[in-house]
């Protein structure tokens, strides 16, 4: 048993370490967010030239072909940085949406693309009611003289308005079951397909409504079979949940070595304020948050990229677990600073308004709380 | 990264499974299975012989060396046992003190005679250790003791009183600190001394706890003569071999509390399932799912946190100070079992042992009111988050 990194893990995250803080400081974030697009082209540019567009596809795709242990660290060092932009959304969501559900000329078209910074592919799966599971999915795909004709809105869309194509979830058969829901990938600018960009609470992360009238798509917009779109779509959102985790656990991290920075050097009363154990102590259950969330978020990497039966069990406890967990660090990271913890100018509100978006995403700790709950036979 | 079992780790599980699939005693299993995961004094000799039947199946002390008795082998098989252990709900060891804590201090600490005296006959239980480190005012702040030694001619005469001394009732030896030179400052001037508890001076006296319980003692010197011989790791030297024990203490705790908090939770899953209310099973009640859920979250989480401290032993480096971090963990993890399992009984929760009434003949009233000492024994929870606070995070002292 080994529950570290290697040599190679090691290397990669002291190389994103420093990219981030080379090419995506707090300045740099700050800008972006404040733009639509929340991304540059030059930093998308030079986030393909270090490979990481493409670091979990396959090499036959033009990808780096490494598991999601190494995406971890990509990750954390992302979160850490509270980089902004469509990095989640096009390389997690939208690519591994067409990596796992599509065929091999679908693959062959998009993958290298989006491994080299040329197109991205948004994901559109949830609705207005917020449902997750297979029974959200109700946006209809009707069929007739073998094409489909899709109506509904979607919400919650990660970057829709700067992406190439959207991968849609539809469903082809009436019903709320796993049954009948598809994939189709719907190139920008499709007839009835319309975008509108939401203000968000975190502004790093562009969020979308997509509304479909009328679109009409030939059979080949299907990603894989009709109706069996959801087993896809579930390793997808399984993958993207552990490395939205993974972020997460890098910005906890973050907020706690600010946190622990500012107590050693804040004065109260004449003494360091970390000093005072009303700090000392709740730093220390920030440390026991950060530390207990990369344990289960590991775990969930690795049972992932092994297949392990578990795997889906642990992913849920690790979205459970870190959710929660981020949530309280950034909170605590805020209360300790004090008032300048809560000023605009701080960098602070990043994180705790990125651990409120991460919490919410995915489905947050009540949902994967319950089910826990169900894949333990409780 | 990388959870999978070599061929021999996987064959050592085999052995300890078969093993204790066949000397494993029934009523053990049933105890335990409803969540009683403290011995009670009652127990003791019957611990003591399952100690007895782990040692000569040559499964206690697999982390110490050959010469001292053990197997040399390294922490994984340690963690395979306490995962075979906790699955067949196994006793635990009842020497835990001496295997735990003294014997590794005494192998790193002590002269060869020392060393080849005292290990072997803690993993055989042939000799039970007990700890003098609390006294009435010095617990947290242990480094302010009061106990004396003061030197006469080849020997020490101890003077002084040491508190919450569990097992030192049928203890044969006690790791003892005491102070040797009361001029210098506090942390130093303090010798480790092996005390034979048979020594002359030496009174044990039972402390009823509030569960009514007398697991641990005070235990008071009245002029006990110690020969100098019976140093551990030199003269004034005390606090830096003291702080190996606590070191090794909560790495040995580390293992066996990840079981432990198994063990109960399990055991609460089974009383929700059994437990029915307004018509139906407590598993059922969206409520208690979600603290079910947590539970059970919280435990795997901390399962995952000590495997990345294994993992780091296995390198070579030395447990450190996030140990208060599982500490702390396993403390706030079983006090929420406890708590759920009385939450689950409802009013049935005032009833314990001698009504029929009573879940479980009041196993789970015990185990809820020994709880609360979780959080004080071993290091209080305060003390664990300064030690957190200052030694892993840099924090200044107060």
């Amino acid at each position: 048993m080994n529950f570290g990194f290697n040599d190679e893990q090691e290397l990669l995250r002291s190389t994103a370490r420093k990219f981030f803080e080379n090419e995506c400081g707090s300045d740099t974030v700050r800008r972006l967010m404040g733009t639509p697009e929340g991304i540059s082209p030059d930093l998308w540019t030079k986030l393909a030239e270090q490979g990481w567009l493409g670091l979990v596809y396959p090499e036959a795709y033009d990808g780096m072909g490494l598991g999601l242990v190494d995406l971890v660290v990509l990750m954390e060092e992302m979160g850490r940085a509270v980089v902004p932009g469509p990095y989640f959304s096009a390389v997690l969501l939208g690519g591994l949406a067409i990596l796992e559900a599509g065929g091999e000329a679908q693959k062959k078209e998009w993958l290298p693309k989006i491994a080299a910074g040329d197109r991205r592919v948004a994901l559109a799966w949830m609705e207005p009611s917020a449902q997750l599971g297979p029974a959200g999915v109700t946006l209809s795909a009707v069929e007739k003289g073998g094409r489909y004709t899709l109506s509904g809105t979607k919400l919650f869309v990660h970057d829709a308005h700067t992406a190439d194509a959207l991968v849609v979830a539809a469903r082809t058969r009436p019903g709320a079951g796993a049954d009948g829901v598809s994939l189709f990938l719907l190139p920008k600018g499709t007839k009835g397909l319309e975008v509108t960009l939401l203000p968000t609470m975190d502004q790093t992360r562009k969020l979308c409504e997509v509304s479909l009238s009328d679109v009409s798509v030939g059979a080949d917009a299907l990603l894989g079979a009709a109706g069996a779109g959801w087993a896809p779509l579930a390793r997808v959102l399984d993958r993207a949940t552990v490395a939205l985790c993974a972020e997460m656990c890098g910005g906890a991290q973050k907020v706690l070595d600010m946190t622990v920075e500012y107590a050693k050097i804040r004065q109260a009363f004449g003494r360091p304020i970390g000093s005072y154990q009303g700090v000392k102590h709740r730093a220390a259950d920030m440390l026991v948050d950060v530390e207990n969330s990369k344990s289960i978020t590991y775990y969930a990497a690795w049972a992932l990229d092994e297949d392990a039966a578990e795997a889906p069990l642990a992913v849920s406890m690790a979205k459970a677990y870190v959710s929660d967990a981020y949530r309280r660090v950034a909170a605590a990271g805020i209360q300790l600073h004090g008032g300048i913890g809560f000023t605009w100018e701080h960098d602070l509100h990043l994180y705790f308004k990125r651990a409120k978006g991460s919490e919410f995403t995915f489905g947050d700790a009540t949902h994967h709380r319950e089910r826990v709950a169900q894949l333990v036979n409780l | 990264m990388d959870f999978t079992l070599t061929p021999e780790q996987e064959s050592f599980r085999g052995e300890v499974r078969a093993w204790l699939s066949k000397q494993m005693r029934q009523d053990w299993v049933a105890r335990l299975s409803r969540g009683s995961d403290i011995p009670r004094p009652e127990a003791y000799d019957l611990l003591r012989r399952w100690q007895r039947q782990m040692y000569e199946a040559g499964f206690v002390g697999l982390t110490w060396p050959k010469e001292a008795g053990g197997r040399g082998l390294t922490f994984m098989e340690e963690m395979i046992l306490q995962q075979e252990m906790a699955l067949a709900k196994a006793p635990p060891v009842l020497n835990i003190l001496a295997i735990g804590m003294a014997g590794p201090t005494i192998i790193a600490y002590g002269t060869d005679e020392q060393k080849k005296r005292y290990p072997p006959k803690m993993l055989s239980c042939e000799e039970i250790w007990c700890q003098g480190y609390s006294e009435p005012n010095a617990g947290s702040d242990l480094a302010s003791l009061q106990t004396r030694a003061v030197k006469d001619g080849d020997a020490y005469v101890i003077n002084g009183q040491k508190v919450w001394t569990s097992l030192a009732h049928i203890a044969d030896y006690m790791m003892l600190l005491a102070r040797t030179d009361p001029s210098a400052p506090k942390h130093k001037g303090i010798t480790y001394f092996l005390l034979d508890m048979k020594s002359p001076g030496v009174t044990v006296k039972p402390l009823k706890q509030m569960t009514g319980d007398a697991e641990f003692n005070e235990v008071y010197f009245d002029n006990v003569r110690v020969p100098a011989s019976q140093i551990l790791g030199g003269l004034d030297n005390g606090w830096a071999v003291g702080l190996t024990t606590l070191m090794y203490e909560r790495l040995a705790l580390g293992f066996g509390l990840q079981v432990r908090l198994r063990i109960a939770l399990d055991g609460l899953v089974d009383m929700a399932r059994a437990t029915k209310k307004n018509g139906i099973p407590v598993t059922q009640d969206p409520v208690m799912r979600q603290k079910l859920a947590q539970l059970w979250i919280d435990t795997e989480v901390f399962k995952y946190t000590g495997a990345r401290a294994i993992t780091k032993l296995l390198k070579g480096e030395l447990p450190g100070p996030e140990a208060s971090a599982g500490k702390m963990m396993w403390v706030e993890g079983h006090q929420r079992v406890q708590e759920l399992a009385m939450e689950i009984q409802g009013a049935f929760s005032q009833l314990t042992h001698g009504s029929a009434w009573a879940v479980a003949d009041g196993l789970w009233q015990h185990t809820f009111l020994r709880s609360r000492a979780n959080s004080i024994e071993g290091g209080t929870t305060e003390i664990q988050r300064n030690i957190i606070g200052e030694r892993v995070l840099g924090l200044p002292k107060g």
